[in-house]
């Protein structure tokens, strides 16, 4: 049989996606971690338009307009600006164990591909067997939060966070209703104003962007 | 008629943040904050009289639901909203006196207390499992800056971790709602409402059960995270140690409410599509667990806003072990709890509060004495551990009796963990309050007088349910614990 070609597109996109998911792990510079969000979210708009194409749903081209002008211009432009005044643009991060980190990440694209077979099984038209590929993302980014130490680049995880559920959202069930992904969109901007406000509150309290300073409650 | 009910409902807090966004720098802005709140409490009382006398009803177009079990949330979080207004009146202005706060600081905690109200109620009262999730982000992003309200370091760091914390959770909590969708949308078609509630209550025999199932843990660990039941609970002792205490009482009393809620709402669509327990034995091993983990901790806390966030952990974890339990009494034990835990909870909340302004410290070590130095407070505070820790005759005694009884009866083997549990937090809480309240004090006494009011009002009802359990009340209860099944 032979595979549309807007689906094996659909497919090389969730796997540049997850490329760069990897590459968001190990990259230190956090300046090279806001473009590689910024890419992120080109990949998750053009996959999504081409969702919209091919299964005629009109409101998935709102929601790839939104992502375009949200994850690809807004939150990178405002993260951009954010580093610039706090001054932390040329920043590098020490990450210990990047081998060990990436064979962890290796361990959980298994695992969620794993995880999502029977769902996978389930899923009809175009964009089967890519559930797995976004959880693996997700996933990954969790495990960015994890590992980082630096308050912006666990926000940046966050955000990947989230591009990694609006992908499976768009692959499994070809877009949430739009009312829910205005909401999420709305949620995600707010929070990220919020993160901002935080950053200088953090800056001012403890001199540092670095979350080791804030480790100290404990129960006792 | 339902539809302008409900808008009032919701209309009130979002205009009341509008106005308080506005005006929270004035001399009057507390007040406003009260009436507001007050005003949200009586559109609660009408809607709730509506909805147990005509049964479920759905408004705007399906895209809100209201039926016995969440009209009983709404107007519980009405209300606790409403006194913890009064009391955070007061206690914000002792705080504004010692120089804690600004007056920037608090228009910022006015209107985000209108606006953490709305987000609590349209996550109560909407059908759509999206928006739900919308709501209680919403609910997030409305408290952390509230968390870190003080600027200390130590409160940065509490509302760093409730942000990222529950940030993560809920997203987690995303995932199981696309997966919900994405089983919903194979019945019930493309578009807007293959998400609501009602609808796939209708439809939830012909899910698919394998992607329900892994739904559910994802929303059972997300809306976990803010139920705080553990392992998922870290941030929340030290959200509502660091916090302002009317915060504190607002975040235990009614947030977690709303997170079980949405709990609640998923095992009833799980369970009815697998149907075996599966949903209902989860929250249970997660109730049970944080039952016990928490009133172990008890023991090591030394701050006192700490250790009841500890006490509403444990409480959290047996509401959700009941719910787990499923069956009308558990159900309605369950809720009975939900209600009195809330008032109690938040009673000695604002005990505790001016507790800790009159001796300068939540340090139960430095805290001595209470009763020398108010009467009241002390006597507040004494009462409500006594209603928490479970002695008759208050309600807290009931609804676990209650809770106890079914799992002797239902799940045998989880009664001796529960009653050690019990016991443990008894000894633990009983032991570290009692030279607190009684005992030799050195306080000074606080430049305006205290809200006491709340803290009396709600011991008074939770002794009430105790003792007396109005009909109207009983059967409202009842039909809710029939409607979850």
């Amino acid at each position: 049989m032979q595979i549309p070609y807007t689906l094996q597109f659909i497919n090389l996109l969730a796997a540049l996606l997850l490329l760069i998911a990897f590459a968001m792990l190990a990259q230190r510079r956090i300046l090279s971690l806001i473009n590689l969000f910024a890419w992120q979210g080109a990949l998750l708009a053009l996959s999504t338009f081409i969702v919209a194409y091919s299964t005629n749903q009109h409101h998935l081209y709102y929601s790839a307009g939104l992502t375009l002008l949200l994850k690809v211009m807004l939150l990178p432009y405002l993260l951009h600006r954010l580093i610039h005044r706090l001054n932390v643009r040329w920043d590098v991060e020490t990450l210990i164990n990047i081998p060990t980190t990436m064979l962890v990440g290796i361990a959980l694209v298994i695992f969620s591909f794993n995880l999502a077979a029977p769902i996978s099984q389930l899923a009809e038209g175009i964009t089967r067997g890519l559930i797995g590929i976004a959880l693996a993302c997700v996933l990954l980014s969790l495990l960015m939060m994890l590992t980082r130490r630096k308050a912006v680049s666990q926000v940046v995880a966050f955000l990947s966070l989230e591009n990694g559920l609006f992908f499976a959202a768009t692959s499994a069930t070809q877009g949430m209703p739009l009312v829910v992904e205005l909401g999420i969109a709305l949620d995600v901007l707010v929070a990220t104003f919020i993160f901002g406000v935080f950053f200088f509150q953090i800056r001012e309290t403890f001199d540092s962007l670095d979350i080791t300073h804030m480790e100290k409650l404990k129960d006792d | 008629m339902i539809d302008l009910q409900l808008l009032a409902l919701l209309l009130i807090p979002l205009l009341g943040g509008g106005l308080l966004a506005v005006f929270g720098s004035r001399k009057w802005a507390a007040e406003l904050n009260s009436l507001m709140s007050f005003f949200t409490f009586a559109a609660s009382v009408v809607l709730t009289v509506r909805v147990v006398d005509s049964g479920p009803q759905v408004a705007f177009n399906e895209q809100f639901f209201i039926d016995q079990f969440n009209v009983f949330l709404v107007a519980l979080t009405a209300f606790v909203a409403f006194t913890t207004s009064l009391f955070s009146r007061p206690y914000m202005r002792i705080e504004q006196h010692h120089g804690k706060l600004t007056t920037g600081m608090l228009h910022l905690y006015y209107s985000m207390y209108q606006l953490f109200t709305f987000a609590m109620l349209v996550a109560l009262t909407t059908n759509n499992m999206g928006i739900v999730w919308v709501a209680m982000e919403a609910a997030t992003l409305t408290t952390v800056l509230l968390v870190s309200l003080y600027r200390t370091p130590a409160s940065l760091e509490a509302a760093w971790k409730y942000f990222i914390l529950c940030g993560v959770g809920i997203a987690l909590a995303l995932f199981g709602t696309i997966l919900l969708y994405f089983a919903a949308e194979r019945v019930l078609g493309q578009g807007g409402t293959a998400l609501l509630w009602t609808h796939l209550n209708q439809v939830k025999g012909d899910l698919e059960p394998t992607v329900l199932k892994l739904a559910f843990i994802f929303l059972l660990v997300g809306y976990g995270t803010k139920i705080g039941l553990v392992p998922l609970h870290s941030w929340l002792p030290d959200a509502h140690a660091e916090g302002p205490t009317p915060v504190s009482a607002v975040l235990s009393g009614l947030l977690l409410n709303v997170a079980l809620c949405a709990v609640v709402r998923s095992k009833v669509l799980v369970d009815g599509s697998l149907g075996t327990h599966f949903a209902g034995n989860l929250m249970m091993g997660f109730g049970l667990l944080s039952v016990l983990v928490a009133s172990f901790s008890l023991f090591r806390q030394k701050d006192i806003k700490r250790m009841f966030a500890y006490s509403s952990i444990e409480h959290m974890g047996l509401i959700t072990f009941a719910f787990g339990m499923g069956g009308p009494v558990a159900t309605f034990a369950g809720m009975l709890h939900m209600t009195v835990h809330s008032l109690t909870k938040s009673a000695i909340f604002f005990a505790v509060g001016h507790a800790v302004q009159k001796v300068g410290t939540q340090q139960m070590d430095s805290i001595r004495g209470l009763l020398q130095v108010s009467p009241t407070v002390g006597w507040g505070l004494a009462l409500g551990t006594f209603a928490i820790l479970g002695m008759p005759p208050f309600g807290v005694f009931a609804s676990e009796f209650l809770i106890i009884t079914t799992a002797m009866h239902e799940y045998p083997w989880a009664t001796p963990i529960l009653l050690v549990s019990l016991g443990v937090a008894f000894a633990a809480i009983f032991g570290k309050i009692q030279p607190i309240v009684f005992g030799e004090t050195t306080a000074k006494p606080l430049p305006h007088s205290p809200a006491l009011i709340p803290v009396f009002a709600h011991l008074l009802l939770v002794l009430m349910l105790g003792l007396y359990m109005p009909p109207y009340l009983a059967d409202w209860y009842r039909q809710a614990a029939a409607l979850l099944g």
